[in-house]
């Protein structure tokens, strides 16, 4: 089986620091793995390389297409769906509007809104708080509007960045479980960057470990999970 | 009292000028958070090129939207050529840039129209509105210019796809590169569009101060005023500083003693400073509601 998202050799850099260091992994369409890694490790540059946001070498194919070197917008275009740290919220903006905003790339309005009910029906919610300005919504909120934004893209793959980060325990399992949802159902497939790996593992299928730049150790989650390495380092016990 | 009318009506419609500037130059700003000193010369070497196209033969309104599609266009070439390389340079990269361009359209237009005073038509003529001797038909005709402009900018934010494309570039640009917008030309858009809008203003404007290289440095001045005044982050904004600014003007100019008509650009800057030091945000700019 070819993968749908093959990365070989990445190197990104800030100006003349060296982030990551020949990073390889690959995802399998429909999948969900997840990338876990402390503070500083290269998660956030691993997505941000991805969509072409930071400095990179390498080899990055999607579906078989190399698109190191294409725009972000363009490698958008291809179906790959960003949430970024911070949700990336057009806070100034209704709810309605950063859900249209999601599907920009697209141009059948019908399907675009009827999308939109679907999102509702996913995330209640956001119904109620549809002409609500998006930044007044709560830390939780915004994360749901963040990943029906991303839907609407109709993607073949999503990348998450920390979704977790700044919400309650509670809402972060919704979240989750959400997540699962939309990747069996909706058939698309989910890269996952956790600080919290014990719900990152709970919840993927594959998982790859990140130290410094580099990949130290790949598997299926409940193989990491019960990594002794791994439990001392990042789930704590 | 008609006096006091008189100023107030004549203000409203100079008013309206300097809201056309301001809402070009706030336009700019939104997209990309510098102030665009060239803008009045932009709008005057539109107005020129209407002229030479009325010279040409061409009837008042065929030369208006050839214009309009002309600053349109130029406006865009501008920034792909100057501005979209300049990219995150710094603030006095952009300023040297916008003093050259002031400089060159400055220059380019005497040396091909020369610097001699030229007479612009009016599209509305000059006679009494509705019989009224307190306002000129071309002075109604830049209210409802300014006016009808003003909601067809409002439609097109807030009801085109394009429209909404153009704000989230604007406000949130990493962000909408992520849902796909091609932001380097949404910029380009917005120049565009302000150079068009600046062109409208430029030759209405025109027919009262008379078309010559620098009739646009005054106008421009209280174009910013309007735009500090009604906050640098608000179309709407803009607009009503338009007005404000334009009234402000004519009723200081006619009632406080030894401004008249030599100390009203003075008028104007004081203004500015008086703003930033106030309200810096001006009348309708929002601060952001922001939950973390």
């Amino acid at each position: 089986m070819t993968a749908m998202l093959n990365v070989r050799d990445l190197r990104a850099y800030y100006g003349q620091v060296q982030a990551l260091h020949g990073l390889e992994f690959e995802l399998h369409e429909g999948s969900l793995t997840t990338l876990l890694g402390a503070n500083g490790a290269g998660k956030t540059t691993t997505l941000r390389a991805i969509c072409n946001m930071v400095r990179s070498t390498g080899s990055i194919q999607f579906e078989g297409k190399t698109i190191n070197k294409s725009s972000t917008e363009s490698i958008v275009k291809l179906g790959i769906a960003h949430v970024p740290q911070g949700r990336g919220t057009f806070t100034t903006m209704t709810v309605e509007e950063n859900l249209q905003l999601g599907a920009m790339t697209r141009k059948d309005t019908k399907a675009i809104a009827s999308d939109i009910e679907r999102m509702y029906a996913h995330f209640p919610v956001l119904k109620q708080r549809h002409t609500q300005q998006a930044g007044t919504l709560s830390g939780g909120e915004q994360q749901m509007l963040a990943v029906a934004r991303a839907l609407m893209l109709r993607p073949r793959l999503m990348l998450l960045d920390e979704p977790s980060f700044g919400l309650a325990p509670l809402i972060v399992r919704d979240l989750f479980k959400i997540l699962g949802k939309i990747n069996r159902e909706d058939k698309v497939t989910i890269l996952v960057v956790e600080q919290n790996a014990q719900l990152a593992l709970e919840l993927a299928d594959k998982a790859y470990v990140i130290e410094t730049g580099r990949i130290v150790m790949s598997g299926n989650a409940t193989e990491i999970a019960n990594n002794e390495d791994v439990r001392k380092s990042y789930l704590g016990y | 009292m008609d006096l006091f009318l008189n100023q107030i009506l004549a203000g409203i419609a100079t008013g309206a000028i300097y809201a056309c500037m301001a809402l070009a130059v706030v336009m700019i700003y939104q997209a990309i958070d510098h102030l665009n000193f060239a803008q009045g010369e932009m709008a005057m070497f539109s107005t020129f090129v209407a002229w030479q196209l009325m010279q040409w033969g061409v009837p008042y309104w065929g030369a208006f939207v050839l214009t309009l599609a002309f600053s349109f266009a130029g406006g865009v070439i501008i920034e792909r050529v100057l501005f979209k390389p300049l990219g995150n340079a710094p603030v006095l990269t952009h300023v040297a840039g916008f003093i050259a361009l002031f400089a060159i359209i400055n220059s380019v237009a005497g040396l091909t129209w020369d610097f001699t005073i030229k007479q612009f038509p009016s599209p509305f003529g000059s006679s009494p509105f509705l019989g009224s001797q307190l306002i000129s038909t071309h002075q109604a005709g830049m209210i409802g210019v300014t006016i009808v402009l003003l909601i067809l900018l409002f439609l097109f934010f807030q009801y085109t796809r394009i429209g909404l494309a153009m704000r989230a570039a604007a406000s949130q640009p990493e962000s909408a590169r992520l849902v796909g917008i091609n932001t380097s030309w949404m910029i380009a858009l917005g120049w565009g569009m302000a150079a068009a809008i600046g062109s409208i203003a430029g030759m209405l404007i025109a027919p009262v101060v008379f078309l010559e290289p620098n009739m646009m440095g005054g106008v421009l001045i209280y174009g910013f005023a309007a735009a500090v005044l009604g906050g640098l982050s608000s179309p709407f904004g803009a607009v009503v500083g338009g007005f404000l600014v334009g009234v402000f003007e004519n009723l200081a100019g006619t009632y406080i003693p030894g401004v008249g008509n030599e100390l009203k650009l003075p008028i104007a800057l004081a203004l500015i400073v008086t703003v930033l030091v106030v309200k810096p945000t001006g009348l309708f700019g929002r601060t952001i509601v922001k939950r973390v």
